[in-house]
């Protein structure tokens, strides 16, 4: 299982901070789990949106990055300063 | 040191143990951030501080370890309040000792461009209008990009 976490308005359309999903087959790199974890949630695009940053296990990769079912998975909309 | 905490902190005193633990510095500098009472939106009543540990401590350690190469300085104190604040509640201090005032005052400063923008915090403000989550202002992307 994988776990994702949601912050800023992530967390509010998700209605969570963090939950853990199985990866479905072909789910292997971030754009895929975009797409799939976008439209199975009916977001309408908002994880689509490019100023949205993820990070796997703490760091942010540059993407598409592959990704396991062992993963973290932080998405991070724009960060908005102390 | 740096230091995220979720209780609320008194900056004065925060100050004072600061100046002992840089004794012998020529000069201090401090800056205390608080919550503003008006946003574009209204009048605010509560503003919260999302983290995401342990980024969020390894970005703030990183821009201090930049200022200190950067500035000959003594000693560098951040502490950044997460969790629900109220207007007028300090949200950030941030404090610096070197020989000269020059070193203490430009690190200081440094230190807030990057809190303001680079650092991982997500902020949602509530005000008498509703909830809404505050991304940078373009001013501060500016003001963090006068260091580059």
């Amino acid at each position: 299982m994988a776990r994702l976490h949601f912050f800023g308005r992530l967390m509010d359309a998700f209605g969570t901070n963090t939950e853990t999903v199985a990866l479905p087959a072909g789910i292997n790199d971030t754009s895929a789990l975009r797409a799939w974890l976008d439209n199975e949630r009916q977001l309408g695009g908002l994880l689509l949106e490019k100023t949205i940053r993820v990070a796997i296990n703490d760091t942010i990769v540059s993407e598409p990055w592959p990704i396991a079912d062992s993963d973290d998975i932080a998405f991070l909309p724009p960060v908005g300063g102390g | 040191m740096i230091k995220l905490t979720e209780s609320p902190f008194d900056a004065a005193e925060a100050l004072r143990d600061f100046e002992k633990s840089a004794m012998g510095a020529g000069a201090i500098v401090s800056f205390t951030g608080l919550v503003r009472d008006t946003s574009k939106l209204g009048k605010v009543k509560t503003l919260h501080l999302q983290a995401y540990t342990p980024m969020t401590e390894r970005g703030i350690t990183k821009a201090a370890s930049d200022a200190n190469k950067r500035w000959p300085l003594d000693a560098l104190l951040v502490i950044h309040r997460i969790g629900d604040l109220a207007p007028g509640e300090p949200i950030v201090f941030v404090a610096t000792a070197s020989a000269h005032r020059r070193a203490a005052f430009e690190a200081a400063d440094f230190l807030m461009d990057y809190l303001k923008t680079e650092a991982v915090f997500w902020k949602k403000e509530t005000t008498d209008s509703g909830a809404h989550w505050v991304e940078p202002r373009p001013e501060d992307y500016e003001d963090r990009d006068r260091w580059s």
